[in-house]
């Protein structure tokens, strides 16, 4: 009874005329943000900041424009992972995997409407989750020490044999080179700087933004301009939309196991998007009968990441609100709006201002809806922004790179690393390199290398501490699991096949 | 015809905008927006434009990287004699400067005019920790340092790191290195490791811990500051503990280096006006920092002094040759 009289609060704050319409801008700007290769929510929200402030928007206003842009950037991720094969952000990464290659087949309208109503399923029951769960989720925040930390990010790395269906060597030298790149920059366990050949520029080390944008869209044009634009990846036609209910029906449970694992990984300081869509792609593939047509174009390898990214933006605001811990770098720049607009998040900010939260509550709701009816009826209007020749959109695609990845920091050196990442990435396409893995170890090997050094600190360079709690434990039994596990179903697997395989022959 | 009179007047437009821009007067924060610099420009220019102290509104670049230090190196390699720019300096600023982290820049380069406020540090344990006092947790660590693991926002060697050295060593403990520390990313992020007990003590500033302070999760051992502070008046300082340290973050900024005199002094002018305006004690109030105003010449020696004390610890627990 509570929370509906609170969220009746929520709504009376947020519904009006006027905060409609924005919620309707701010999902239509988030979800262009989104898709364009080198915009992500974080720095959508970050540019969108200032508007929102020459407006004169009150706080609740501002916060339903942010939200919308910040939920609208999640959903529109995928639209260039699934047409361009171009992460739109780093949280749609996993998209790519299965998106593109349905994409390929003719299949990127089911593609796309799948994609959109696991996005919802995702940021609907994240959004439900934190609104039930908040103050009582911030607990688990606390349970969380270097061990469990680095158990987590052992498990994210354990289960990687799962991404490569073709070679699990190069997938894990892919993983090593991104875990190296991640050591670049201030040492904050020592205080030194590393690889950084003085130059101050990799004082903070290499943005994962630019290494996603040099990998994937600038290789894009180098293949384009080596094949002078024949057998080219983009420009891949869309069909008919129409609704593909059986998929969404087979897909059901994933994105409802996609949305858990999404969710609690967001919940958690640092994990994040990726993490969670991450995690939420290899568990699928592993538990799925069909797990071997994943990276193939396997509907459910659409869903389940997209159910976990979007699942994770709604965990993400739960230490956000309840503890003023940012757990991923959009929520920090929603974090900095709140403080600007003199409002203080941490345990005491449900109690004492209550219409800001449930009034935020309210927005991701509505952001939601609105994006339902905007990413799935509308998708073609989408689509058509990115179904141009692709001798007219990679030019675009390459001068959108450029604006964003300035905009990051405002200087010309993440450009040219941003160029030298396209070469690397033409090079590892000519030897059948995934680039995939190459992200993960940015994104992730910084905080997992950090959770280890801290427990080294801590335990005074005890090793048995990284198994002194049950949370720690059940992760490394998780994580010797995801490791093993694959081994052996692909031995099954490939029993039960042979015998068809025979009777091919004949 | 028609079209190159088009031309020349979209140059003309082109040219008296790009002038316009650069006569204007910027601020620059070096760092993405939400911090503390981002927060002190963005306040502070705001305040300058409201009271009628600079005619047109101050533009805000924010410039991240190398904590600082691209926006430090912009400033002394292409600013140096921008007398319209300011750009916002804190601790943080002072200590880089002190380590050499800034690719062997330093303080002379650049011109300090003003503080305009401070963020107390604060020493804090969860709220069931056994310790009362800055003795009790001084006590710990002399009998055993391992036990003791102390958790900051900043990098180790950093400002929250040295707080923790300082109470320390004016408490008779001299053994540094035995010290624990750990490096969150932010002082919440810390405040939650020492509320789920994987560490002991929060090294922070005051602005940090509010919201815990007041859901009753943590104890603040004490503020690291001369006098208590306005609003929470039952926290002890160190000092009155018997404990020498004043550790505050301020909050303010520093000039090009090759400006004129008379450009400095109209800055220290400016900036002093907002010191003593009604809207700068409300912003400061609502974001937890003290009064901490220092003007000119006077500001000038307090940096060095500030910058040659964190010098000579960060060489004695061997963060810098």
């Amino acid at each position: 009874m509570d929370i509906l009289s609170n969220l009746a609060l929520g709504f009376s704050v947020a519904l009006s005329p006027f905060t409609l319409m924005l919620a309707v801008v701010g999902c239509f700007l988030g979800t262009i943000i989104g898709a364009l290769p080198g915009l992500g929510p974080s720095n959508g929200v970050a540019i969108l900041i200032p508007l929102a402030f020459t407006m004169g928007l009150d706080a609740t206003a501002a916060l339903v424009l942010m939200t919308s842009v910040y939920y609208g950037a999640m959903y529109g991720g995928r639209i260039s992972s699934i047409l361009l094969n171009i992460p739109g952000d780093e949280p749609a990464l996993m998209t790519t995997l299965d998106g593109y290659p349905m994409a390929r087949q003719g299949r990127a309208g089911d593609a796309l409407v799948l994609s959109g109503v696991a996005s919802f399923v995702g940021a609907f029951l994240a959004t439900i989750g934190l609104m039930l769960l908040a103050p009582l989720l911030a607990e688990v925040a606390f349970l969380f020490g270097p061990p469990e930390y680095f158990a987590l990010y052992a498990l994210a790395f354990a289960t990687l044999g799962g991404l490569a269906s073709r070679n699990q060597a190069k997938a894990a030298l892919a993983a090593f080179i991104g875990l190296g790149i991640s050591t670049i920059g201030l040492d904050n366990s020592t205080g030194m700087p590393r690889y950084t050949g003085g130059n101050l520029h990799l004082m903070d080390g290499i943005d994962f933004l630019v290494a996603i944008v040099g990998l994937f869209a600038v290789s894009e044009v180098f293949v384009f301009i080596e094949r002078h634009g024949v057998g080219s990846a983009v420009g891949v036609r869309l069909g008919r939309v129409t609704v593909p209910f059986r998929d969404i029906l087979h897909s059901g449970w994933s994105m409802l196991r996609a949305t858990v694992i999404g969710f609690f990984a967001g919940v958690l300081p640092g994990a994040g998007a990726s993490l969670g869509s991450f995690l939420a792609y290899t568990a699928e593939k592993a538990i799925a009968r069909d797990g071997d047509s994943f990276g193939t174009g396997n509907p459910k390898g659409v869903a389940a990441p997209e159910a976990g990214n979007n699942a994770a933006a709604g965990g993400a605001l739960v230490p956000m609100l309840t503890l003023g811990v940012p757990g991923s770098g959009t929520t920090a720049v929603l974090l900095a709006l709140l403080m600007t607009l003199n409002i203080t998040p941490g345990p005491t900010l449900f109690t004492e201002r209550p219409e800001v939260v449930w009034g935020l509550i309210a927005a991701l709701l509505i952001a939601n809806f609105v994006l339902l009816v905007m990413n799935v009826p509308m998708v073609k209007l989408f689509v058509r922004i990115l179904s141009v020749p692709a001798g007219v959109l990679l030019p675009m695609v390459t001068m959108v790179s450029f604006a964003g990845i300035y905009s990051i920091s405002g200087s010309w050196f993440d450009l040219i690393l941003m160029v030298a990442f396209g070469v690397v990435g033409w090079l590892f396409r000519k030897l059948d390199v995934p680039t995939v893995p190459i992200i993960l170890g940015i994104l992730l090997g910084g905080h997992m290398e950090a959770s280890l050094r801290r427990a080294m600190v801590v335990s005074g360079g005890d090793w048995t501490y990284l198994f002194s709690s049950p949370i720690a434990v059940g992760l490394w039994i998780a994580a010797v699991a995801g490791f093993i596990a694959p081994m052996f179903l692909r031995g099954l697997i490939r029993r039960r096949e042979a015998p068809e395989v025979v009777t091919d022959g004949d | 015809m028609k079209k190159t009179l088009t031309r020349v007047a979209a140059a003309l437009t082109l040219a008296v905008g790009l002038s316009g821009a650069a006569s204007a007067t910027e601020c620059i924060a070096p760092a993405n927006p939400g911090g503390g610099w981002d927060f002190t420009c963005r306040t502070v220019s705001k305040i300058m434009f409201d009271l009628g102290i600079v005619p047109e509104p101050i533009q805000v670049t924010n410039m991240a990287g190398a904590g600082g230090g691209l926006a430090f190196a912009h400033v002394v390699t292409e600013r140096n004699t921008d007398e319209d720019l300011f750009v916002a300096a804190s601790s943080a600023t002072a200590t880089r400067l002190a380590q050499g982290a800034y690719g062997g820049m330093n303080a002379d380069m650049v011109r300090w005019p003003a503080s305009l406020g401070a963020d107390p540090g604060v020493l804090v344990v969860a709220a069931d920790s056994p310790w009362k006092s800055l003795s009790d947790m001084v006590e710990a660590v002399k009998a055993d340092p391992a036990s003791v693991t102390f958790a900051g926002g900043s990098a180790a060697g950093g400002f929250d790191h040295l707080k923790v050295l300082m109470a320390l060593r004016r408490g008779g403990f001299d053994d540094i290195r035995a010290v624990k520390y750990i490096s969150l990313d932010g002082g919440a992020d810390a405040l939650t490791q020492v509320i789920g007990g994987h560490a002991q003590v929060m090294t922070g500033d005051m602005s940090e811990v509010v919201g815990f302070l007041k859901a009753g999760k943590v104890r603040v051992l004490a503020v690291l500051n001369e006098d208590r502070v306005p609003g929470f008046e039952d926290i002890p300082t160190a000092k009155e503990q018997g404990f020498d340290v004043v550790a505050v973050n301020w909050r303010g900024f520093y000039l090009p280096g090759g400006i004129s005199d008379a450009a400095y002094d109209k800055w220290v002018e400016r900036l002093m006006k907002v010191a003593e305006s009604d809207a700068w004690a409300e912003a400061m109030a609502a974001n937890g920092l003290a009064p901490f105003p220092k003007f000119g010449a006077d500001f000038e020696t307090w940096v060095r002094g500030n910058i040659e004390e964190i010098r000579a610890l960060s060489k004695e627990i061997g963060v810098i040759q």
